[in-house]
């Protein structure tokens, strides 16, 4: 009996937790086909949520808003937190250091509703003065890139940490002053990091509820706040639909993404060992 | 061993101190270097020679001292103002770029002509036969490729000043003797100037037109790789380079001709004075393979170096042999207690060994073969 426990626990542990992760996904993604409202029965297969979801213009918007905002969220906190990495890794001395790294580093200790309530009162006390700016697309930008660079600062610093000095003072013994350096030598070195630095904070930017909560404006609603909003009027089967959607396109990507890694990976790995047998024969 | 090339004050190191806090990581260098010259920088870990090379490639500023290559002094350029090229110990490749493009890179930066850059680029290619391999990426070439790929890539620009960091470090012992020699040869062909750091003594005594030995920040001695061997100029270098046997004595007789050394196992006679007095401590140095071993007590007719009879003879017991084949060191206690090393060419093939452990045996030497060290 124990011996049946010890080779199957590890594997009936991983089912569980599999299933604890993707049952309500799964629940979702077949009630979408739903074809009434009812949330307990399956009546039917149909697609009137995604005909409904067609129509309906606020989830949409919502959608596209989403979507501007990640992508101009992704690539400021990419460049900003490239930047941060390379002051922290490169210069081990210099005056506030220790501040600074506190400060990069805070955003992702405190809790979103903090962030998003100072950041609120901030720009409200600014718009006072100056007038500007109203609560809309750019507010909401800011602080996701606010909690997105502190993000992205990590992925690319450790990075940076394994990077081989030695590569960049070679290409400056050749001639390459230390701004050639950092584009032709480090850059290239990095890009996968910074890429994945994008996508972490793009993700996290589309996903964000709380910090868009505070800094949106009136009719400014980005996806998550729409469907928010939905789930608290009642249930309607058309965010089903609209997660659905969502979920069917990230998964895409993500598992596209994955094997292009792994045949990657795998090429070099055949290369290195095909140039060690040449050498060898 | 290098040749001689004709003597130019090309590189001059002077008075060159580098400090870490409070340490002296390179204490007072002075270094003449000639123009063709391959000089190595040779000592153990933590003597500053990589610290050394560093301030000549221009990774880090000297706290005083000057050099002045061909007359210029260079401690205020930057790297990539410096007509010097360094090849890494871990070669450090462009891990994204292809040879050729490696190899283009410092061409590039110079803004040269692309088809200049084509032809110099094959040109290095050729010198270290790696024509075919132009499209690879480092991580496709083995070891061996890729120091050749970091070799051609230091090259290409014509330094005027080539830097090696233990060069050979990297590599297997196997690849290590071949490729002493080969580079040796293309860095001779290309006649640049090469100062090359290493801890191994064999590579800088193959290598190497001279050899500067340093330890703890300073240089104790520079010459060719036969002086440093052959006559060390203290007990460190003595010690460092190669093996050596080593007698503590007492000057007993001190002429301009001669000395006698007496020590606790035997009167040493030297065929040339010293500089030093009568009662000096001294150490006298006999290297392993400057000993002749012999089972039969010494007869001194054989020896007819008149002043010697009687003198640089010992008898001790083999504690210990070492075979390696194509040489024997007999490890021999002396009656004092003392462990010479004596390396004997096995020039001849026989059936059975003829001195074991624990046979008495005879050694000796001619005062020739002798070093006094009074430091």
């Amino acid at each position: 009996m124990q011996r049946i426990l010890q080779n199957y626990f590890g594997r009936a542990w991983m089912v569980l937790v599999f299933l604890f992760l993707y049952l309500p996904l799964l629940f979702m993604v077949v009630f979408s086909f739903n074809s009434s409202r009812q949330d307990a029965v399956f009546t039917g297969f149909s697609w009137r949520w995604y005909e409904a979801l067609g129509r309906d213009t606020k989830i949409v918007e919502g959608f596209w808003l989403s979507l501007q905002i990640a992508l101009a969220t992704g690539v400021l906190s990419a460049v900003l937190g490239t930047f941060a990495a390379f002051v922290l890794v490169r210069y081990q001395r210099f005056i506030g250091r220790t501040l600074f790294s506190g400060m990069v580093n805070a955003p992702l200790v405190m809790p979103e509703v903090v962030i998003g309530l100072s950041l609120l009162l901030l720009m409200v006390g600014i718009q006072n003065v100056f007038g500007w700016p109203e609560r809309g697309l750019l507010t909401i930008v800011l602080g996701h890139t606010l909690l997105g660079m502190s993000y992205a600062m990590v992925v690319v610093q450790s990075r940076l940490l394994e990077v081989d000095r030695s590569v960049e003072e070679a290409a400056m013994d050749l001639g390459a002053k230390p701004v050639q350096v950092f584009f032709l030598v480090t850059l290239p070195n990095i890009a996968q990091a910074i890429v994945a630095a994008f996508l972490l904070s793009f993700t996290l930017s589309f996903d964000d509820v709380v910090i868009s909560e505070f800094l949106s404006g009136p009719g400014v609603n980005t996806l998550p706040q729409v469907i928010f909003g939905y789930a608290r009027r009642g249930i309607n089967p058309t965010i089903y639909a609209a997660a659905t959607i969502l979920i069917t396109i990230i998964s895409t990507a993500v598992v596209v993404y994955s094997v292009w890694v792994a045949r990657q990976s795998r090429r070099l790995a055949r290369e290195a060992q095909l140039a060690l047998a040449e050498a060898q024969g | 061993m290098a040749h001689d090339p004709a003597p130019a004050p090309f590189l001059q190191i002077q008075n060159i101190v580098k400090k870490f806090d409070d340490v002296y990581a390179v204490d007072d260098v002075s270094l003449d270097i000639q123009q063709g010259e391959i000089f190595a920088l040779l000592g153990s870990s933590g003597c500053g020679k990589s610290t050394l090379l560093r301030m000549l490639a221009g990774f880090e500023t000297p706290t005083a001292g000057h050099i002045l290559l061909a007359g210029q002094d260079i401690v205020g350029l930057a790297p990539y103002e410096r007509p010097i090229n360094m090849m890494f110990q871990s070669y450090a490749l462009f891990p994204h770029l292809t040879v050729w493009d490696n190899i283009a890179f410092g061409l590039k930066r110079d803004g040269m002509a692309k088809d200049a850059i084509e032809e110099r680029v094959t040109q290095m290619l050729d010198l270290v036969q790696l024509r075919n391999y132009a499209k690879r990426k480092p991580h496709q070439l083995s070891g061996g490729q890729q120091q050749r790929v970091a070799l051609a890539r230091s090259l290409a620009k014509r330094p005027q000043l080539l830097l090696l960091d233990e060069p050979l470090g990297a590599l297997d012992a196997k690849l290590r003797q071949r490729t002493q020699l080969e580079l040796v040869d293309i860095i001779e062909r290309v006649g640049v100037t090469c100062v090359m750091v290493t801890h191994d003594q064999e590579e800088a005594m193959t290598m190497a037109t001279r050899i500067g030995v340093m330890s703890e920040g300073k240089i104790l001695q520079i010459g060719k790789p036969a002086e440093i061997y052959e006559t060390p100029n203290c007990r460190f270098v003595a010690d460092f380079i190669g093996t050596v046997n080593m007698f503590e004595g007492t000057v007993e007789v001190d002429e301009a001709d001669h000395v006698v050394i007496g020590s606790a196992d035997c009167k040493h006679y030297v065929t040339h004075g010293i500089t030093g007095t009568h009662g000096m401590q001294v150490q006298v140095a006999v290297r392993p393979e400057k000993i002749s071993i012999q089972t039969q007590p010494v007869d001194d007719a054989e020896r007819e170096f008149p002043a010697e009879i009687g003198y640089n003879q010992v008898q001790g017991v083999i504690a210990e042999i070492a075979y390696l084949g194509n040489l024997t060191t007999y490890h021999v206690r002396l009656q004092s207690g003392l462990l010479i090393k004596v390396t004997h060419t096995n020039a001849a093939r026989r059936g059975s060994a003829v001195m074991t452990w624990g046979d008495t045996v005879y050694l000796w030497w001619w005062g020739s073969d002798v070093v006094v060290l009074t430091r």
